[in-house]
C-alpha cells in the first residue's frame, strides 16, 4: 500500500458511494490522496531548490580563497551524532504517525516528543557547528566555498526547525481536535515532510561532509 | 480498515485506519527500514576514513551508497512503491530526479569547462608584465 495513495480511511470503504460528500468525492480520487499528491509536488519543487544549493556547493567546493578546506574543518563525529539523531527521529515520526491512525493517544504524543527532541538536538548541533567555524574566522563571507557551504546546511537546518514548528502546533492540533479526519491528512503531510527533510540530509552528509574529508 | 484484513503481511501506510493488533508489524517496517539507513551510513562513514576502497573512486561509492539509502528511506519510510496506487507520485519523482540531475550535472559540467578553457588570473597577470 503507498502512503500517497491509498483510499483515506475516514470517509465510507470503497468510496464510490459516499456519504460525505465533502470529503470523499463520488468521482475521482479521495481527497486524501489528492491531498498527498500535492504536497508531494511541492516536496519535489523543495527538492529542487536544495540541488540547485547543492550544485552551486560542487562548483564552489576548490573555491577555497587560500582559506580552510572541508578537510580542515568538517569534524566527523559531530556528523555522526547529527545523522544519528536525524535519522532516529524520523523513525519516530513514522511511527508517531502509527499512533495516529490506530489513536493511541500516548504513542502518537510520545514519539512525537520523540522526534522534537532529536530534531531539536540536531537543530542546537548544527547551530553550534556553525558558530565554531565562524568564531574561528570561517564563516560564510571567507570563501565562495564556505558561503555555498553555509547556504547549502542553513537551508536545510531553516527546514528542521520550521519542521519543528510544525510538528510543535501538530501535537496541539491533536490535543484540541482529536484524531479528526483532516488533522490526519495534515499529520501525512508533516510526516512526509520530516522524511524528505531526512533523504536531503543522507545527500549532504555523504557528499559534503564524507566526500568533503575523504583523502584524494 | 480493509487492507489489514484483505493483505495481513501488506505494508501499512501512514494514513490507512490501522487494527491496534497490527502495531507492532507497522512498526516493524520501520525498524527494518532504521536498520538498512543505520548500516548504509556506518558503511559510508567507515570508507570515508579508510583504505578499503581505491581512493579517487571514494566519491562515487559514497554517491551509491546515498543513492542506496534513499531508495531505503523512499521505500520503508515514506512508502513510495512501483505499486499501481502511487504511480502519479512516482512520476512526479521521477521529473524531479530529472530536473535534479540537470541541474547538478549541468552545472559540474559546464563549470569544468569554463575552470579548463578560462585562463587563471594568475597566470593573465604575469603575461601582461
Amino acid at each position: 500500500m503507498s502512503a500517497l495513495a491509498e483510499g483515506y480511511p475516514g470517509a465510507v470503504a470503497g468510496g464510490g458511494h459516499a456519504q460525505q460528500l465533502t470529503e470523499e468525492p463520488e468521482h475521482g480520487p479521495s481527497k486524501r490522496i489528492v491531498v498527498a499528491y500535492g504536497f508531494w509536488i511541492f516536496l519535489i519543487s523543495d527538492i529542487i531548490l536544495f540541488s540547485a544549493l547543492f550544485a552551486s556547493y560542487a562548483v564552489l567546493t576548490d573555491a577555497t580563497a587560500g582559506g580552510p578546506s572541508g578537510r580542515d574543518l568538517f569534524e566527523l563525529p559531530t556528523v555522526a551524532i547529527e545523522t544519528a539523531c536525524l535519522l532516529l527521529s524520523t523513525v519516530f515520526c513514522g511511527i508517531a504517525g502509527i499512533g495516529a491512525q490506530a489513536r493511541r493517544s500516548g504513542m502518537y504524543y510520545g514519539a512525537m516528543a520523540a522526534t522534537f527532541v532529536l530534531g531539536a538536538i540536531f537543530v542546537a548541533i548544527e547551530l553550534h557547528e556553525f558558530a565554531t567555524l565562524i568564531n574561528a574566522g570561517a564563516g560564510p563571507s571567507r570563501s565562495g566555498f564556505l558561503s555555498a557551504f553555509f547556504a547549502l546546511i542553513g537551508c536545510h537546518g531553516l527546514h528542521v526547525s520550521a519542521g519543528l514548528l510544525w510538528l510543535l502546533t501538530m501535537m496541539a492540533q491533536v490535543y484540541a481536535k482529536g484524531f479528526r479526519a483532516d488533522i490526519q491528512r495534515r499529520l501525512l503531510c508533516f510526516a512526509l515532510f520530516w522524511h524528505t527533510l531526512d533523504i536531503i540530509w543522507v545527500a549532504l552528509f555523504s557528499l559534503v561532509y564524507l566526500v568533503g574529508v575523504a583523502p584524494r | 480498515m480493509k487492507n489489514s484484513t484483505k493483505e495481513p503481511h501488506g505494508d501499512v501506510a501512514p494514513g490507512d485506519d490501522l487494527d491496534p493488533g497490527d502495531i507492532p508489524h507497522a512498526i516493524g517496517g520501520y525498524l527494518v527500514g532504521l536498520a538498512l539507513a543505520t548500516l548504509l551510513t556506518c558503511v559510508s562513514f567507515y570508507i570515508a576514513q579508510s583504505t578499503l576502497v581505491w581512493q579517487p573512486s571514494i566519491p562515487i561509492a559514497l554517491s551509491v551508497l546515498a543513492l542506496a539509502q534513499m531508495g531505503v528511506h523512499l521505500v520503508f519510510f515514506l512508502h513510495i512503491t512501483s505499486g499501481a496506487d502511487s504511480v502519479n507520485n512516482v512520476m512526479a519523482l521521477a521529473f524531479g530526479l530529472l530536473i535534479v540531475a540537470l541541474l547538478v550535472f549541468g552545472s559540474l559540467w559546464i563549470m569544468t569547462h569554463l575552470n579548463h578553457n578560462v585562463m587563471p588570473m594568475e597566470r593573465m597577470m604575469q603575461m601582461q608584465r
